[in-house]
């Protein structure tokens, strides 16, 4: 199935995969909105990341997403490349799957049994492997509704423009009068099989207050212990580890002060 | 059984203004029925990987990469390619900067990067540099190092004849 076709077609043409048929889901209408509804953003999945980028709404109250969508590929690559295709390709370098962990987004699949809302945490299986059925596709990208004291987001290191991340971070959280932090997500990039949702991490920070740097340091160091980088050219688990954790703090810094807290 | 496509499919395409109507491969890439189809060989096969952009077109208005995108995705859609840029004969202004500029050396990339850089001036008349160093980031240039190509964009930017 082709969207955008800015992994596949570099697939295809590196005979990295050969499918008999090819389906073009382009022209299905109503698949590239972005609205709010009562309690989400909703996005189509065709949408492509050029209108995810000069989308006003989501800069201003989904700023990981935005974020992303400037770093995604290159202009020309976010022209054509849709929030579907970098989300159901199971890429772990893709960047909008640790947004959606980060978000605690929902990826809904339309099939012949009908619609169901399958959770990110639960989306990412394996490498290139996500949980739509053969007889699903993607149709909707959604995540929960911003609410006063938000704020998120993602930063990514890359040796150079449209390159795959040598690694990325995505923080959200929400923070309480005061500047304790009451819910955080985070999401990492290009260190694993998948996009890795930092679990041990965000329940530590979880109650801890946005301002205590040492807290936000351990914060850090506990995501890059849930990394799992493979050595490649762009650089060594250990390089990478300490990337992510470098990331993570400093995500978590910029989400709260979006958000309106003191850090 | 699985079903196979092995037909030849009939697209119609607006390339530079004119109609143009043909029966192609699926698995044909835009920029080879643009180059080999319709014999508009200013479009460029750099990298064939998709990381280059000197096959830079605009579809519908915008940037794309011609060899990763089907030509039967252009079905019923707007290209234009660099030499839909010259009127009458007359350099178009980006064209007309970048040669004033120097904006080029070996030329290879210039057909993609006057595409892009067209695409950028079309939606922001003036951009800072750094609008432009964005706009021009999918484009890889190996001779010049960006610098005049920049200067190229912003002289085209300046440019009244628009």
């Amino acid at each position: 199935m082709i969207a955008g076709g800015q992994s596949l077609i570099p697939l295809l043409k590196l005979r990295l995969a050969s499918p008999s048929l090819l389906v073009d889901i382009n022209r299905i209408p109503g698949l590239n909105r972005i609205e709010e509804s009562e309690d989400f953003l909703r996005i189509g999945a065709l949408t492509r990341m050029t209108e995810i980028e000069k989308s006003a709404l989501i800069k201003e109250h989904y700023p990981s997403i935005h974020d992303a969508s400037e770093v995604i590929g290159d202009p020309l690559v976010r022209n054509l490349g849709t929030v579907g295709g970098n989300i159901a390709h199971g890429d772990p370098n893709n960047d909008m799957p640790s947004v959606m962990l980060a978000l605690g987004g929902e990826l809904v699949a339309v099939g012949p049994a009908g619609e169901r809302a399958i959770k990110a945490r639960d989306f990412f299986l394996d490498t290139i492997t996500v949980a739509l059925n053969h007889d699903e596709i993607l149709t909707e990208v959604r995540v929960p509704r911003w609410r006063p004291g938000s704020g998120g987001c993602y930063l990514k290191l890359e040796q150079k423009v449209a390159d795959f991340a040598t690694a990325g971070a995505a923080v959200q959280v929400r923070l309480a009068k005061g500047g304790t932090c009451e819910e955080i997500g985070i999401g990492l990039t290009a260190v694993g099989p998948t996009a890795i949702k930092a679990r041990k991490a965000e329940d530590w920070m979880r109650g801890k207050l946005a301002s205590d740097s040492a807290a936000v340091q351990e914060l850090g160091r506990l995501a890059a212990e849930e990394s799992d980088p493979s050595m490649d050219l762009r650089g060594s688990p250990v390089y990478k580890k300490r990337v992510v954790a470098l990331l993570v703090s400093r995500a978590f810094g910029r989400a709260c002060e979006r958000a309106g807290g003191a850090t | 059984m699985r079903p196979r496509v092995t037909g030849r499919v009939p697209i119609s395409v607006t390339v530079n203004g004119v109609k143009k109507e043909a029966e192609v491969d699926p698995r044909l890439l835009l920029v080879h029925f643009i180059r080999e189809d319709l014999g508009l060989t200013g479009t460029h096969v750099g990298c064939d990987t998709s990381n280059c952009s000197s096959c830079a077109v605009l579809m519908d208005g915008r940037a794309v990469k011609a060899c990763t995108v089907l030509a039967v995705q252009a079905d019923g859609r707007e290209i234009l390619t660099v030499e839909g840029l010259s009127r009458e004969g007359e350099l178009h202004p980006i064209q007309e900067a970048f040669l004033a500029k120097h904006g080029l050396q070996c030329g290879f990339c210039t057909p993609g990067m006057l595409m892009s850089a067209y695409a950028l001036l079309k939606e922001n008349r003036h951009p800072t540099e750094e609008e432009i160093r964005k706009g021009i980031s999918g484009n890889i240039c190996r001779c010049t190092g960006y610098v005049q190509i920049i200067e190229s964009v912003q002289q085209a930017a300046r440019s009244k004849k628009w």
